[in-house]
């Protein structure tokens, strides 16, 4: 029975995420490329180094099939990781029901995974960043992503030891704050990256980390809310089943879950 | 009903899932997925497992515009 749930629940959290990176897919289609167009526009026009014509992948095929296999594969990948998050943390991080639980979960991963990592190391458009420096960049942004998850993971154990002693609500903002603590502690002793060019332009690169920005909210949120809902229809008893007491239609019960 | 709506409802607890179950697919699975993460986001990057420059120009622009360091 147990067993069946994983597999069933992992099956739900991947075509979630993958339902998740197509409409990723959209924002970063609409809103990012024509960004990574002008970039790569301003990188061409000041290096003549790029190999004349002879590319191995075509623009067109990057920005677009390139693009919806990198998003797509990425929405399922962090669809499992984040089913699997879920197969623990359901019923042991509170009283939340599966709705809940995919929500908070979705919410911490779109704040630790991206947001926290990307503050310090944020995305970069082509024709920025030093090639020669991609190996530290590389190690300290995955780095920054485990370390904030890894602190996540432990705000989370601390509040619950907490919550008897202080209460749940206070408990919550004590671990929290003691993330943000060492979290501004990383950012204040790890190193930084300015390899942005003098002349590009500031407005673009903005531009730009918006839209990384948004095709993560996107993708998360979309993750959590669908998520949220094909557990919801899995795990919780409907009407059929269960009479008139907690059925669907009590308004109190739905609140509740 | 405002004040009787959070505990007067029976609201089933739910039975967590027993970590024996979750075991074997979150180490198979997890795994996986970390590699599949793997490949959009570093393969050929900082490190490469496979030579050349395919999987790196294919996944371009999804590695910029989901944050990864590309180049």
């Amino acid at each position: 029975m147990n067993s069946i749930s994983v597999r069933a629940l992992l099956v739900r959290g991947m075509l979630a995420g993958l339902a998740a990176g197509a409409l990723a897919l959209l924002v970063a289609y609409f809103l990012g490329e024509s960004r990574v167009d002008a970039a790569i526009a301003l990188e061409e026009a000041h290096s003549h180094h790029h190999d004349g014509g002879e590319e191995l992948v075509s623009r067109t095929v990057q920005s677009t099939a390139g693009l919806a296999t990198g998003v797509l594969v990425f929405g399922v990948a962090i669809g499992g990781i984040a089913a699997l998050v879920f197969c623990y943390a359901l019923g042991r991080i509170g009283r939340f029901g599966p709705r809940a639980t995919a929500a908070l979960i979705a919410g911490a991963a779109l704040l630790t995974v991206y947001v926290v990592p990307f503050l310090k190391y944020p995305a970069n458009p082509p024709a920025v960043g030093n090639p020669d420096t991609i190996g530290p960049r590389t190690a300290l942004f995955f780095l920054m992503v485990a370390l904030s998850v890894l602190l996540a993971v432990a705000a989370v154990i601390l509040g619950k030891r907490l919550a008897p002693r202080l209460g749940n609500w206070n408990a919550t903002i004590t671990a929290s704050a003691g993330y943000v603590l060492v979290i501004g502690l990383a950012y204040a002793f790890l190193p930084s990256y300015n390899e942005v060019g003098k002349d590009f332009p500031a407005s673009l690169l903005w531009e730009f980390r918006l839209s990384t920005l948004a095709v993560q909210a996107t993708l998360w949120v979309t993750f959590g809310l669908l998520f949220g809902h094909l557990t919801d229809r899995l795990l919780v008893p409907r009407t059929g089943t269960v009479t008139t007491g907690s059925s669907g239609a009590n308004r109190p019960a739905t609140a509740a879950r | 009903m405002a004040q009787t709506a959070a505990p007067a409802t029976a609201v089933p607890a739910i039975t967590p899932i027993s970590l024996k179950a979750i075991a074997p697919w979150a180490v198979f699975f997890g795994i996986l997925m970390l590699v599949l993460l793997y490949f959009v986001g570093a393969e050929q990057g900082a490190t490469a497992v496979i030579s050349g420059e395919g999987v790196h120009e294919w996944v371009h622009d999804g590695r910029h515009l989901l944050g990864f360091p590309c180049h």
